[in-house]
């Protein structure tokens, strides 16, 4: 009797094990970013990096074009931020943006088929026309986060009419009437990770001037002064930079003192620089195009749709694991220089070859679309 | 041989009902019914009553049970009285103290008033329970020591939500009721307060924490395995020679070099549990009250090893220099 459980007990035990052998994923491959024992280690799974690597392919370029000879602005009409651009390379980065960003839609996206090319009866083209801007803006001032490989139209729209993720101002989920509600403890909200965290971190950190430091830096209190609330708030937004670049708290921290920059990588300060850099698109950029954007753009509080870490990154701790597309697209490297000659000025000249340059540019636009 | 134990028994002991020893006036506390159930019995023993509930007793289970219904129903509110999301998002939904604006006044019900509702009459269940556990003490002929240990948890409680939340000045300091909202609490308030694991205080008590799983390992162990020399009579056996409880003893002996004796084992046992809340109580109330960042605290105190730095640049705050 006892024999016969003992036995029956090791039979179990020996197919617990081997079911559980089955189950367990592969080893992780780990790769070691900090001082020995402190784990600061970057994770991957051998399973998935493939996934990663295939979802962050770049589209081959199309062939370069001269930059000489007669610039945008000059040819055609209504042209504000890429106007310093040779007329070849105008039309090269129009047929990009065209792959990139409507590639269903085509030119008819953002211009009006029989209207001329300057019209801006679309609301999208406006769009286009502040994020360009904005996209020239990022690579010319912002290379503490956007490093020599900078960003193009195809690092957030990756063939999508809006970037996959962008998120607007959070409105808490439905309640009774009269009960408050602290933003907070829903669950399956991807903007707290699926945790109980906070259900918008972006307001406070990415659009308002909230500082993220939870931790005084001294021993002794001497006024720092963050609640509990707020480190939660902060341990939210945390959880989104770790999910949209694929990366634990080690990419930048040493856990044992999350506080403390001396001990942290120096990627840590390059995310800080993200931090101020979206904040910025966000109120200089995205904010005022919210004047003529459609409801289906908006958010449930009528605010436009922003960028947050996830918006370039993807799940890629380098947006497009690094690749330089802006090698390849120069032009969006920096903002138009300011314009020369007065306003009034541009306006009195008449509009050259406008017709015969709208036809050039439909033919080529149209086969890329195509 | 077919021997009588607990999880599981090969044989239940089946006995007429037995009331317990008399207790003269305060007999009309107890109540009056008893069943006996097999399944019970096979845990432990299988006669269920006579409860001893008293006006403590019934008062404490009232006011608990009140705490318990208002939490559940502000989130069964939070959820707008969908019953499929009450389940489906339980494990999310919180009843959250004040928001820090609220300092230590009164808030709207439906901005953490509820919440300090449901505090105090939690807390009242509480006391009146451990009133219970003197009071029955007493009445059978008893020392306090269960009494004594209950109330070195209630400390732990009351530092939480209600003493450290005073000093600190604010509400929001405090503890929400909700399962994974008081862990999101947990860890907030260790990185708040940097590193909750440098607090000496939390060293203690995770020490205790975990000795008193091993002593508590070790003594049931020694007392089972010793259980068929009649290890369960321990306290008759305690002076006696070659007796169940001088085997386990001798077992400890001549694994470690050292025993306890069977009255000491459980004071240490006794101790180790009571100190695991004492002192994780000391370390919760001296943290944000006279200890901002416990790492930094550990550094001036050299109990942080320092390391070497990681790049060959020192990585420096971006906001010094007034850069925002």
């Amino acid at each position: 009797m006892r024999a016969f459980t003992m036995k029956r007990f090791a039979s179990l035990l020996i197919l617990g094990a081997a079911f559980l052998l089955g189950c367990e994923a592969p080893p992780p491959e780990s790769v070691q970013r900090g001082y020995r024992g402190t784990g600061m280690e970057a994770l991957y799974n051998p399973d998935t990096l493939q996934a990663l690597v295939n979802a962050n392919q770049v589209p081959a370029a199309i062939p370069a074009v001269s930059s000489e000879g007669p610039k945008a602005g000059d040819i055609y009409q209504n042209v504000e931020v890429l106007g310093h651009l040779s007329v070849g390379e105008f039309t090269r980065l129009m047929a990009a943006i065209t792959q990139w960003v409507s590639p269903d839609q085509g030119c008819n996206y953002c211009h009006v088929a029989g209207e001329g090319f300057e019209a801006d009866t679309l609301y999208t083209k406006k769009v286009a026309r502040v994020m360009i801007a904005m996209t020239q803006n990022a690579n010319e001032n912002w290379g503490a986060h956007v490093g020599g490989a900078g960003v193009t139209c195809y690092t957030c729209h990756r063939g999508n009419n809006v970037p996959e993720q962008v998120w607007t101002i959070g409105v808490p989920p439905r309640r009774a009437e009269n009960m408050g509600h602290m933003m907070q403890n829903v669950a399956h909200q991807e903007s707290s990770v699926y945790t109980s965290l906070p259900i918008d971190p972006f307001t406070p950190y990415l659009l308002e001037d909230g500082v993220a430091r939870a931790q005084g830096d001294t021993a002794l209190p001497q006024g720092h002064e963050a609640s509990i609330q707020s480190t939660e708030h902060i341990y939210s937004l945390m959880m989104h930079y770790s999910d949209a670049l694929g990366v634990n708290c080690t990419h930048c921290h040493n856990s044992r003192a999350f506080g403390s920059w001396e001990e942290s990588n120096s990627e840590r300060v390059q995310a800080w620089h993200g931090q101020q850099m979206v904040k910025e698109m966000n109120n200089a950029y995205i904010n005022p195009t919210n004047d003529w954007l459609p409801a289906h753009r908006q958010g449930p509080l009528g605010d436009a749709q922003k960028v947050n870490c996830a918006t370039c990154h993807q799940g890629a701790y380098q947006p497009l694991l690094g690749a330089n597309m802006l090698a390849d697209y120069p032009n969006l490297g920096a903002l138009a220089p300011a314009p020369e000659a007065a306003p009034a000025a541009m306006e009195e000249t008449p509009a050259p070859m406008e017709m015969e340059t709208s036809s050039l540019d439909q033919g080529v636009m149209g086969g890329e679309a195509n | 041989m077919r021997e009588y134990q607990n999880i599981f028994t090969q044989v239940q002991v089946a006995a007429p009902d037995y009331p317990g020893v008399p207790i003269g006036d305060e007999e009309y506390n107890r109540t009056s019914g008893i069943i006996h159930n097999h399944w019970l019995g096979k845990l432990g023993d299988a006669q269920i009553g006579p409860i001893y509930l008293g006006t403590l007793g019934v008062f404490a289970l009232i006011a608990g049970a009140l705490a318990f219904f208002i939490i559940g129903m502000n989130m069964f509110a939070s959820v707008n009285w969908d019953p499929v999301q009450f389940v489906r998002q339980l494990f999310w939904l919180a009843l959250e103290p004040p928001p820090p604006e609220y300092g230590l006044t009164i808030p709207p019900l439906n901005d953490g008033g509820w919440w300090l509702i449901v505090g105090a009459l939690l807390t009242l269940s509480i006391m009146l329970w451990w009133a219970r556990t003197f009071r029955i003490s007493r009445n059978l002929g008893m020392s306090n020591y269960l009494a004594w240990a209950f109330g070195a948890a209630i400390l732990l409680y009351l530092v939480l939500g209600f003493i450290r939340p005073i000093l600190m000045g604010s509400w929001a300091e405090a503890v929400p009721f909700g399962v994974f909202p008081h862990l999101d609490w947990t860890a907030a308030f260790s990185l708040r307060y940097g590193n909750l694991f440098y607090n000496p205080f939390h060293m203690l008590s995770i020490a205790f924490l975990y000795g008193s799983a091993v002593l508590f390992a070790m003594h049931g162990a020694t007392i089972l395995a010793t259980s068929r020399y009649g290890a369960d009579r321990e306290i008759d056996q305690i002076t006696d020679r070659g007796t169940a409880a001088e085997r386990g003893a001798l077992f400890w002996r001549w694994c470690m070099g050292f025993n306890a004796s069977m009255e000491s084992i459980h004071r240490w046992g006794w101790w180790f549990a009571v100190l695991t809340v004492l002192t994780g109580a000391i370390g919760i109330l001296l943290t944000g009250t006279v200890v901002e960042n416990w790492y930094l605290w550990g550094m001036k105190h050299g109990i942080v090893p320092a390391y070497p730095p990681i790049e060959a640049t020192p990585v420096i705050d971006p906001m010094i220099g007034g850069a925002q």
